[in-house]
C-alpha cells in the first residue's frame, strides 16, 4: 500500500525506530546538548563522552518521529570512536546528502547513513533527519544552549 | 434543503486534483478550506471588470469597486447578524483582529495589575497577543483549565472572574480538540461582572451559525480563508460603542477625516480601523464565499458535518492503539488523534502517499499538547465537501500504516 514510500521508510529505519540504539543517559557525559524542532515538537538530548578529541560514547533521550529517531540512533552508533574532525566531516556529508543539490552524491561515503538519503525528496521531513546532526554540531562546538531547527 | 455532497464537490475544482496518483482526500479544513469556483470567479471578475481603489475616486470603476467592497461588508454583517456595517472591520485574519483589540482596547483599558482571562485550549493567536499586552502594561494573564475530555471547567473559569478582570477572550471552537465552548454561558457570567468578552471564531465560523447579537459578545473575530473564502481576509466584529471609544490601530490613509501637521481627526467607523488600501478583491471574494454558504444553509452544513464526525469517531474508536484527543460533549468536525508508538509526522507522510491531507503537529496550540503530554497529534478536520467514503479511505490508511509500523 505504501510502495511510494519505500525510499523514505526503509526497513532499517523501522528497525531503529522500534529499537533505538544508545537510548540512555550518560551520567558523566562531557557534552550534553538539547535539540528541538518547534515545527513538529521533536525533542532530543544528546550525550557525548570524550577522551581528548575522540568521542568514546554517544547516547540520546527524547521523542520524535521514525525519521528523527532512526537518524539520531544511527548517528550515535556511527560517531562512536570518531574524532571531532571526523564527526564534523560526517555532519557536512550528511547535510549535503539530505539537502544538497548534487544528484550524484556519493552514498558510499556515509556508509549506513545512506538509508536516510530518501528524505531529500520530502522537504517537509528533511529537518526530522537533520535535527540529530545539528545537535551534534552544537555539541562538537561545545555549545551549552539548546539548539532549534528554526 | 436537501444536501447533495457530490453536487457540492463539483463546485470545488481542486477536489479533482490527483495527489501522488491518488484521488485527493482533503481533511485539513481546520487549517484552511478549499475554495468554490464562485469565489475564484468573483476575484477574477473584480480584477477583470470592476477593479480600482475604493473610497476615493469619482470615476466609474472606483465607484463599482467601492460598491462591491462595501457590499461584502453588508454580507458579513448579515451573516453574523451584527447591528450595523460600522461594526464590521476588515483585517487580514483572526490573528490580526485579536492583535488589534489587544493594542487598542487593551492599551486603553488594561493597566498594571488588571487581569485578562483565557482558557487552556486557546490557539497561540489568542495567547501571544495578550502576553505581549501584559508585558507592555503589567497586566496578568489568567488561564481557565480544561478537563481530560477537553472541556472548559466552567466553575474554575467563573472563579477566575473578579473585579480586576478587564477582558475574557475565549475560543468559540478549539482548533486542536474540536471542543465547542459554552460561549453563551461564558458571556452571561462575564457580563454579570461587567467584563467584556471576545470570541475567537476562527474555527467556529464555517461550522456554527453565529449571531453576535443573540450571543451578546463584545468582540467576535474570524478569518475568511476558513470560511471557504480567500486568504488575507478577516473580520473584527465589535459593538459600536466599544469601537467608538477605542483608539485607532494603525495610522494612514482612509482612516482619517482631516490631517494637518499639528493634528489629525480620525474617520468614522469602520474606516477608523482600516488604514491603507484594503484587500479589495479578496474581501469581495469573502462576500462570494458567504453567498455560497448561504445558498446551502448553515444548518444543512452543520448536520452533514455532524454526521461525518459521528461516523469518523465510531470508526476511529474501533482502531486498536488509536487514542482520540478531545472528546468534548459539544464538539465540531475535528478528529484529533494519536497512535501508539507512531509519531503524527509519520502518520502525515504515510497518509499523504495515499492522497490524504491531514495535519500533523501541535496545531499552534502547544499548551494543549503539553496538557495531554503528547508532542503532537494527527488531525483530520472535515468540511462541507467531505464524504463518508473519504473517511473510509482515511481509516483504511490508518489501519494499513499501523500494520507497516508493526
Amino acid at each position: 500500500m505504501f510502495d511510494d514510500l519505500r525510499d523514505l521508510y526503509q526497513e532499517v529505519i523501522f528497525d531503529h525506530n522500534r529499537n533505538p540504539r544508545n537510548f540512555r543517559i550518560i551520567e558523566d557525559a562531557d557534552r550534553k546538548v538539547e535539540g528541538f524542532n518547534p515545527l513538529c515538537g521533536d525533542r532530543l538530548t544528546l550525550y557525548l563522552k570524550m577522551a581528548g578529541n575522540v568521542i568514546t560514547d554517544a547516547s540520546f533521550q527524547g521523542s520524535g518521529c521514525a525519521i528523527s529517531t532512526a537518524s539520531v540512533s544511527l548517528m550515535t552508533e556511527i560517531v562512536k570512536g570518531k574524532t571531532e574532525q571526523e564527526a564534523d566531516t560526517l555532519f557536512k556529508q550528511f547535510h549535503e546528502m539530505t539537502t544538497g543539490k548534487d544528484e550524484r552524491f556519493n552514498l558510499e561515503a556515509v556508509g549506513k547513513l545512506a538509508v536516510l538519503a530518501g528524505v531529500r525528496e520530502y522537504p517537509a521531513r528533511v529537518k526530522c533527519a537533520t535535527l540529530a546532526w545539528h545537535t551534534l554540531d552544537a555539541a562538537l562546538k561545545n555549545q551549552q544552549e539548546a539548539i532549534s531547527t528554526e | 434543503m436537501t444536501f447533495d455532497v457530490e453536487k457540492i464537490r463539483q463546485d470545488f475544482p481542486i477536489l479533482k486534483e490527483k495527489i501522488r496518483g491518488k484521488d485527493l482526500v482533503y481533511l485539513d479544513n481546520a487549517a484552511t478550506c478549499q475554495k468554490p469556483q464562485s469565489v475564484i470567479d468573483s476575484i477574477v471578475h473584480v480584477y477583470s471588470h470592476d477593479y480600482a481603489n475604493v473610497h476615493r475616486g469619482v470615476h466609474t470603476l472606483s465607484v463599482r469597486s467601492t460598491d462591491k467592497f462595501e457590499g461584502a461588508r453588508t454580507k458579513v454583517k448579515d451573516f453574523i447578524n451584527a447591528a450595523s456595517d460600522k461594526e464590521i472591520i476588515f483585517v487580514k485574519g483572526a490573528t490580526e483582529a485579536i492583535n488589534l483589540v489587544a493594542q487598542t482596547f487593551g492599551k486603553a483599558n488594561i493597566k498594571a495589575g488588571d487581569e485578562i482571562v483565557i482558557t487552556a485550549m486557546e490557539h497561540h493567536s489568542n495567547i501571544v497577543p495578550w502576553q505581549m499586552l501584559c508585558e507592555q502594561t503589567g497586566a496578568i494573564l489568567k488561564v481557565a483549565p480544561i478537563n481530560q475530555a477537553g472541556e472548559l471547567i466552567f466553575a474554575e473559569f467563573e472563579q477566575l472572574l473578579n473585579d480586576k478582570t478587564r477582558l475574557v477572550s475565549v475560543v468559540h471552537m478549539s482548533n486542536a480538540l474540536g471542543t465547542i465552548n459554552p460561549v453563551k454561558a461564558i458571556i452571561e457570567v462575564a457580563h454579570a461582572k461587567n467584563i467584556p468578552v471576545l470570541l475567537d471564531g476562527a474555527q467556529a465560523i464555517p461550522h456554527i451559525q453565529v449571531d453576535v447579537q443573540a450571543l451578546d459578545c463584545d468582540f467576535y473575530v474570524f478569518s475568511g480563508h476558513k470560511l471557504y473564502g480567500p486568504t488575507g481576509t478577516g473580520v473584527l466584529y465589535g459593538k459600536q460603542a466599544l469601537l467608538e471609544a477605542m483608539p485607532p490601530y494603525q495610522g494612514g490613509g482612509d482612516m482619517i477625516r482631516k490631517v494637518t501637521f499639528t493634528e489629525t481627526e480620525y474617520n468614522t467607523l469602520p474606516y477608523k480601523f482600516e488604514a491603507g488600501t484594503p484587500n479589495i478583491a479578496d474581501v469581495i471574494g469573502l462576500g462570494a464565499a458567504i453567498d455560497y454558504i448561504n445558498s446551502i444553509g448553515m444548518d444543512v452544513i452543520a448536520a452533514h458535518e455532524a454526521d461525518l464526525l459521528h461516523y469518523a469517531t465510531e470508526k476511529a474508536q474501533a482502531i486498536k492503539g488509536l487514542r482520540i484527543i478531545g472528546e468534548a460533549e459539544e464538539k465540531g468536525a475535528i478528529l484529533s488523534f494519536v497512535l501508539d508508538k507512531i509519531h503524527p509526522h509519520d502518520i502525515g507522510t504515510m497518509l499523504d502517499s495515499l492522497g490524504i491531507a491531514i495535519r500533523a503537529g501541535h496545531h499552534c496550540a502547544m499548551p494543549v499538547m503539553d496538557f495531554y503530554n503528547v508532542p503532537a497529534t494527527a488531525r483530520a478536520s472535515f468540511g462541507l465537501y467531505n464524504t463518508r467514503q473519504e473517511i473510509d479511505v482515511l481509516m483504511n490508511g490508518i489501519e494499513s500504516l499501523i500494520e507497516v509500523f508493526g
